[in-house]
């Protein structure tokens, strides 16, 4: 089977801008680099239809290197709508994260973040508590029974280093490294 | 008349259901009463083509009367007509919770009123992905199911929800791209896209291509099943999504990329050794996965991160390649799709009773509501493997399978598996204890709505948090799940047969080529070493 060297660098071509373009944060250069790829894959199929120019079998004695197989351009049909309910998609998003955002960017996941910003100190597991030896109450303990008046316990998060204590209390809402995480409920 | 020549229904009555309610637009009494009874017709229909295949034996249905390898073909075989009966069933039992919810809500909204014609339209191509016999019919299959999943996900368009679409979009189309262009070279080194007449042409080609193809076909389904070095895609983007959506994609659009990887390792490239690739992987996504879902506080994330994690065992199940190995994966797929998406409807009925899905905002709920703590309590404890329940009947089938083929990658995929269960229990454990155990006082910032005193059963609060539609669907889907491991033995039984006759290969070439069609020894018999 001999192919079309144009349309493999072409189909190359498109390949690399696609890919380079789909790499970016901005949502409109990653909906031409999803086109691109798109359309380099129509091409890659067209190749496999045989050589341009040839006519579609006619008969089933025909040898198959003299005819050109109909059905990668049926294949390729259906992918150019596929593709073009998926731009027109991608385009309503787009606007719409301008309407939201004003801003054409791939924006962080907030909960994500958070997640990785929690330090692995649990203020509920891990805090030390008093030890009750008596009904009556008693200065902080540590867990060998020392006296723990003094927080030394640090934990690192975010970079930082911080006394357990501090870290325990940037999670209570209103500090700087709570962010609002409550998504908008269960509403369809 | 052949039951299985019914098998177009299946992808028909639901794009039917989605034309219908598109016109019944403003109406949306008589849109919720065709969507659920086209989906109860549908999940009727197949629950006979089941029945039809119940005892072994493969069907195919030439669409057009276009005879195969040049037609469109749809086969009917134990494990395609399984996964449709459990989609559907899933599905229609999250069709009841989404009304409910609508009803409860009230949706007046004109976004909410495109909800029924999206989502028939996605189990359409769900069914469509798994009857397909077609390489090119099962890429369309997705699309579709795609296509109505990126509007499902941006329902309402507010600011998280299509911030998670975009890379939601992207991914997915990204991998459609890769399975396009791996059909393209299927199609140039082959020149048929019939996955039956490819099994033969396939076996013809030299190793390098053989495995070009079989690696292409590979990635693109394992960014769709989320499989680990592929699946940092799925916690970003499912949590945000409404619960009922969250539901249906959690149960069935990674399993539908599972689907397509057993089908590409048992019928097109049977033999070839990217066991041991896959093996490691399986592995890794187990492992990753429920590390990852032990750093997450929010419900939501935490099952996401627990669905990228058991899709581990699946792959492990599938990369073993034996009787035993594929069975059990057959059984957990079955299984995981039930309870995965039961759990995903339970949060979504803590969210509204509770006000919130963050395990550090939730308290007291088993006080509140016994019902809603026993709902999530069964698929909970199912789904780290506690012993009576399916999850453990999975787990030990595919534990038993690994030890039975004895490899040292096997055990360590043993060990991993083990591993993995138990944390899903410390996982689930943590949502139990704050968010139903502990009292409401002991939250770090709970919700007023939890410190309110508890309304009576007969008062109007309660009916208008937990509407009874919802709550009977998700009790449904529990039921379901329980109902798994009460009949387990019989559906052992069909997955030993299907799994058999997956690997055999025989039947399923034979019934869509016709008696005469030769086929092809393999180049390694199927002990996966």
């Amino acid at each position: 089977m001999t192919v079309n060297l144009t349309l493999l660098t072409v189909m190359g071509a498109l390949y690399a801008c696609g890919i380079y373009l789909i790499l970016e944060r901005s949502l409109t250069r990653v909906l031409l680099g999803l086109m691109l790829l798109a359309n380099a894959t129509n091409l890659l199929i067209l190749a496999t239809g045989g050589y341009a120019g040839l006519a579609p079998f006619f008969s089933k004695d025909t040898d198959p290197a003299s005819y050109n197989d109909p059905l990668p351009q049926a294949l390729i049909l259906t992918s150019i709508v596929i593709s073009f309910a998926v731009t027109a998609f991608m385009l309503g998003i787009i606007y719409r994260t301008w309407v939201l955002a004003r801003q054409d960017d791939i924006q962080d996941d907030i909960e994500d973040r958070r997640v990785a910003e929690t330090p692995s100190f649990d203020a509920e597991d891990d805090a030390v508590i008093p030890v009750e030896t008596s009904e009556f109450p008693l200065p902080m303990r540590g867990p060998d029974g020392s006296a723990a008046a003094e927080p030394t316990a640090t934990v690192e998060a975010g970079g930082r280093t911080l006394l357990a204590e501090h870290a325990a209390l940037e999670e209570k809402p209103g500090s700087a490294n709570v962010t609002d995480t409550d998504t908008d409920g269960g509403a369809k | 008349m052949n039951l299985a020549s019914l098998a177009p229904l299946a992808v028909v009555l639901p794009i039917l259901g989605a034309a219908l309610t598109f016109v019944l637009i403003r109406h949306s009494r008589a849109q919720r009463a065709v969507s659920i009874s086209l989906l109860s017709l549908t999940l009727l229909l197949e629950c006979l083509l089941l029945a039809s295949v119940w005892n072994g034996g493969t069907a195919a249905v030439n669409i057009g009367g276009w005879v195969p390898p040049w037609g469109i073909v749809l086969v009917v075989d134990q494990f395609s007509s399984l996964m449709l009966v459990v989609s559907s069933a899933v599905s229609l039992a999250v069709l009841v919770y989404a009304t409910g919810q609508g009803m409860a809500d009230g949706d007046q909204d004109a976004p909410v009123s495109i909800f029924h014609p999206t989502y028939l339209i996605l189990v359409a191509g769900v069914s469509n992905a798994f009857l397909s016999g077609d390489l090119f019919n099962l890429y369309v299959g997705f699309e579709i199911l795609l296509t109505a999943s990126y509007v499902l996900m941006t329902l309402g368009g507010t600011g998280p929800r299509i911030r998670a679409g975009v890379t939601y979009v992207v991914v997915s189309v990204v991998s459609s791209v890769l399975f396009l262009i791996a059909i393209a070279m299927v199609y140039g080194a082959t020149g048929t896209i019939n996955m039956a007449d490819l099994a033969i042409k396939l076996s013809e080609l030299d190793q390098g291509t053989r495995t070009l193809l079989h690696v292409m076909l590979l990635v693109a389904f394992g960014i769709k099943a989320a499989v680990f070095p592929l699946s940092f895609w799925l916690p970003d983007s499912y949590p945000t999504a409404p619960a009922p959506v969250t539901a249906v994609f959690a149960g069935l659009l990674t399993k539908v990329g599972v689907y397509a990887m057993v089908r590409t390792e048992t019928l097109l490239f049977p033999g070839d050794s990217l066991n041991t690739p896959l093996m490691v992987v399986a592995l890794l996504t187990m492992v990753v996965g429920i590390l990852g879902a032990l750093a997450q506080s929010d419900i939501k994330r935490l099952l996401s991160f627990t669905l990228v994690s058991h899709i581990g065992y699946m792959v492990f199940g599938l990369a073993m390649s034996s009787v035993a190995g594929l069975a059990a994966a057959v059984f957990y797929v079955a299984h995981h799709i039930t309870i995965q998406t039961s759990l995903f409807l339970v949060t979504g009925l803590i969210e509204r009773r509770g006000g919130s899905s963050s395990v550090d905002r939730l308290a007291g709920l088993a006080k509140l509501s016994p019902l809603l703590a026993l709902l999530f309590f069964v698929p909970a404890m199912n789904l780290a493997g506690i012993p009576p329940f399916s999850g453990f009947l999975g787990k030990l089938g595919l534990i038993q399978a690994g030890i039975g083929l004895g490899t040292p990658l096997a055990y360590a995929l043993v060990i991993g598996g083990v591993l993995t269960s138990l944390l899903t229990l410390l996982a689930v454990a943590r949502v139990w204890n704050r968010a139903f155990w502990r009292k409401a006082e002991d939250a770090e910032h709970p919700d007023p709505v939890l410190l309110a005193v508890p309304a009576p059963e007969s008062g109007t609060t309660a009916v208008r948090l937990l509407p009874r539609t919802m709550v009977g669907s998700t009790l449904g889907l529990v039921v379901l799940g329980v109902a798994l491991t009460v009949f387990a033995g019989p559906l052992f039984q069909v997955a030993d047969q299907s799994a058999a006759a997956m690997l055999d290969r025989s039947a399923y070439i034979q019934a869509v080529l016709g008696d005469g069609a030769s086929v092809p020894a393999l180049a390694l018999s199927g002990g996966g070493k």
